[in-house]
């Protein structure tokens, strides 16, 4: 006993103290719950950031799409005959920022128009000012995340889902349709859609749909929502329902009109109203339901998870192999001494 | 060729407002977030400082309703430990994760001027392994198992007077890194009037050491007015107890005394409902935020200025974090090249040394060699002339044999004494020859005859030495 030497060391084990997580039963109840109120409180407080990007020729309807998403003119773009749009010379980008608010919930939309893409005769690189754009967001959301003393919350402006209208076809996906997707899906969560879908017939629409989405799989091209992101069972079975009906076929109106009694957002034509809302027309309520209703927390998770994370893996690795931890900075003697 | 030009026509601050015409949908949202949440589950990690035996453990079994470890400790512990333990709660469809650390004797020693550290550090290290993982390259910060102290329970001893300097101390190291409920334990040794003494005199003594102990929030107007409350009740008054007793027709954890039962959750008894209420039900989102927002990033901050990594340069012109790594990086590896250098030299001139030494000694043994071989040639030399000589004298025997029997051959026919002599000289002869042809035999070896017989009688010497020996 005598002359033992105690070794004091402080027991820091936090995660694995206990070799298997002790599962417990609660006797009776303690209130756990209630902090998915307190979420739900503080979530609310401080608002949601949405950043929406759609891409597509002219003429598709891209700004109707929008004020019809979000039910208020979004985009100001004026319809009337006397109106001469001018094709741009180079692809512009046009972010326009709006508040909007329901029930309670504050959002910050901001929707970004890409204007002049696919207009040109040579349309080589065309998607590479988006390419940048979008870079661009990532990076600053980057430098912002690197600061010592940084904001307590960061602004969000890297673009969470991208709309990519399909010009209606009814044949395949055009060279720049795949160009664009494949080299976009693999930096933002593309959604692409069947523009103008009231000039395709019920069975062009189903044809057009499928060699789509054979034209996806032949080319590796995984939209969202995407097969590797899954988190579980319930979600796979969700999602596969979804997956078998991208891409949407969509119509856009942001004119009411009276049908049977009832005021609706419709197109006028002379053979009929072309209801937006209603299921058995057109996929509109769908691809509201995915983007707003049900998936926008997910859209921007994996963006925030997956494409953010992957650009600035890819940002760090870039200069040369400089770790951004300071400590490995600068005990990364391992690293360097390896190399040389 | 193809240029983007972002027109923000509105930014930050000065967004327009819009206004729908319709059900969008998007109040779904924060559902959309709970149910997140709900897949991933929650972290929460409390950390409870206390004397040993003032009933920490009890509490948090109370405050779970359930029972965690059972495991007493002495108080003997040379030092302060801490011991974490990670456990899964359930309810309805909430998933937690709780963490309990605990410090093992705390208070007990004899000297208690470093009680604190071991504390303090933990809490660092944890923040630590917080930074490292955010800094990797590849990292996955949304399954990363969060262990960063949401709260600590300060359990202060109920004698009734005023803070102990322990705690004291130990509070004043810890405010800004954690958020600290201080908690009266074993409440059901103070009377009421002497708690409020109690509690007045132990929130002014903080104040006036300027320890900053955790405040409920009180900027959210549906909760606001609760917290204000709960604020003016701290410290929390609590008695934890496992064991029911039945009181009126209802069973209700209590502890039995011959002078009555003291009800856990009842109000006017202790205060361990609030503290459960402000706790869990109220404020544990908040914690969670306040450990990330403040105390997490003033610790990255402190870490990493500490590193010499700064926003804005010396002319006040921000300096991004890319370049002074790269001044960092240039600086280390010239360092590490210097190091590198000397290292190199260092070898080299101890290779050197060896190489002479190792020279040296075969240029000895060169010199040895030569000299064994002249010694060598000299000898044979000799031997040579040895046996040159000795061959003279073996002709000149045969002559003189030759001579002497032709002399034997005529003198046979007269006298027979001359025979004897000759028999002797025959006698002699052989022997003299024997010894001749044993010479040279052994003539290759070159050993004359002299060494030959020194080396018989060291023989016999080793020989009657082993005998002896035996």
């Amino acid at each position: 006993m005598e002359g033992q030497p105690v070794q004091p060391a402080p027991e820091e084990t936090p995660r694995d103290a206990n070799p298997a997580n002790v599962g417990l039963e609660l006797f009776g109840y303690v209130g756990i719950e209630a902090v998915l109120d307190q979420m739900r409180i503080k979530t609310m407080k401080t608002g949601f950031e949405f950043n929406l990007m759609v891409v597509g020729q002219s003429g598709l309807g891209k700004s109707t799409m929008v004020n019809t998403l979000f039910k208020s003119k979004v985009s100001r773009k004026p319809t009337g005959p006397s109106y001469e749009e001018r094709i741009p010379k180079t692809v512009q980008l046009q972010s326009v920022t709006h508040v909007i608010e329901e029930k309670g919930v504050k959002m910050k939309l901001t929707v970004t128009d890409t204007p002049g893409f696919g207009d040109q005769i040579n349309n080589e690189n065309c998607w590479d000012p988006i390419i940048k754009y979008i870079n661009e967001q990532y990076e600053k959301y980057l430098r912002e995340e690197i600061l010592i003393s940084r904001k307590r919350k960061i602004p969000d402006t890297r673009v969470h889902s991208c709309v990519y209208f399909v010009p209606p076809t009814g044949h395949w996906l055009r060279p720049l349709d795949l160009e664009f997707m494949r080299r976009l899906s693999k930096i933002v969560n593309v959604v692409p859609v069947i523009a103008k879908a009231d000039t395709l017939t019920l069975e062009e629409r189903a044809e057009f749909k499928k060699r789509i989405q054979k034209d996806l799989k032949a080319h590796g091209i995984s939209v969202y929502p995407q097969e590797d992101f899954d988190d579980n069972s319930d979600d796979r079975i969700l999602n596969n329902k979804i997956r078998d009906k991208i891409p949407f076929a969509v119509v856009g109106a942001d004119k009411e009109h009276q049908v049977n009694g009832k005021r609706v957002l419709g197109r006028k034509t002379k053979w009929g109203i072309i209801e937006v809302e209603n299921p058995a027309h057109c996929e509109f309520p769908l691809l509201r339901d995915l983007l707003i209703r049900s998936h926008l927390q997910d859209l921007k998770d994996i963006t925030h998870n997956v494409h953010y994370e992957s650009y600035r893996v890819q940002r760090l690795n870039e200069s040369n192999r400089l770790a951004l931890s300071p400590i490995n900075g600068l005990l990364g003697k391992d690293e360097v001494e390896s190399d040389l | 060729m193809a240029s983007s030009e972002v027109a923000r026509q509105l930014q930050n601050d000065n967004c327009r407002p819009l206004s729908l015409s319709g059900h969008v949908g998007f109040d779904s949202l924060p559902d959309q977030l709970v149910n997140k949440s709900i897949n991933q589950g929650f972290c929460f990690n409390i950390l409870c400082i206390g004397e040993t035996g003032i009933g920490k453990s009890t509490l948090i079994d109370t405050l779970f309703n359930t029972s965690f470890d059972d495991r007493v400790s002495t108080h003997f512990q040379p030092n302060v430990r801490l011991r974490a333990q990670t456990y899964e709660l359930q309810e309805s469809n909430v998933r937690l994760k709780l963490t309990i650390v605990n410090t093992v004797g705390f208070g007990d020693q004899i000297n208690k001027e470093d009680s604190y550290q071991p504390i303090v550090d933990y809490i660092d290290a944890q923040f630590e392994a917080y930074l490292q993982e955010e800094l990797k390259i590849k990292r996955s910060l949304y399954n990363y198992h969060d262990t960063r102290i949401h709260v600590c329970l300060y359990f202060i001893s109920p004698t009734g007077h005023s803070l102990k300097t322990l705690d004291l101390l130990t509070m004043k190291n810890l405010d800004s890194k954690v958020n600290i409920i201080p908690v009266i334990a074993k409440a059901d040794t103070i009377s009421k009037t002497e708690l409020q003494k109690f509690k007045i005199k132990l929130m002014s003594e903080l104040v006036s050491n300027g320890v900053q102990i955790y405040q409920f929030p009180t900027d959210d107007e549906t909760i606001s007015k609760i917290n204000a409350t709960m604020n003016g009740h701290l410290p929390f008054a609590v008695v934890g107890s496992m064991e029911e007793m039945k009181v009126g027709n209802k069973m209700v954890k209590a502890r039995q005394y011959p002078w009555g039962i003291v009800q856990v959750e009842n109000e006017n008894h202790c205060d361990f409902v609030k503290l459960r209420e402000m706790l869990i039900c109220t404020n544990m989102e908040d914690l969670r935020e306040q450990t990330h927002a403040r105390h997490y990033e003033l610790y990255r901050r402190c870490k990493l200025e500490e590193m010499g990594f700064r926003d804005t340069g010396p002319e006040n012109k921000p300096v991004s974090l890319q370049e002074t790594y790269e001044a960092k990086r240039h600086e280390f590896f010239g360092e590490l090249q210097r190091k590198e250098e000397e290292m190199r030299q260092m070898f080299v001139q101890r290779v050197k040394e060896k190489e002479a030494i190792l020279k040296e000694a075969e240029r000895e043994l060169q010199a040895k060699f030569e000299h064994l071989k002249r010694l060598h040639q000299e000898e044979r030399m000799k031997l040579e002339e040895k046996r040159k000589l000795l061959e003279d004298d073996m002709i000149a025997f045969n002559k003189r044999k030759a001579a002497t029997e032709l002399l034997q051959a005529q003198a046979f026919a007269s006298t027979p004494s001359v025979s004897l002599k000759k028999d002797k000289d025959r006698k002699k002869d052989p022997g003299f020859r024997l010894e001749l042809l044993c010479f040279d035999v052994r003539d290759h070896e070159i050993v004359s005859v002299q060494e030959q017989s020194e080396r018989e009688k060291l023989e016999r010497d080793r020989i009657s030495h082993r005998e002896f020996q035996k």
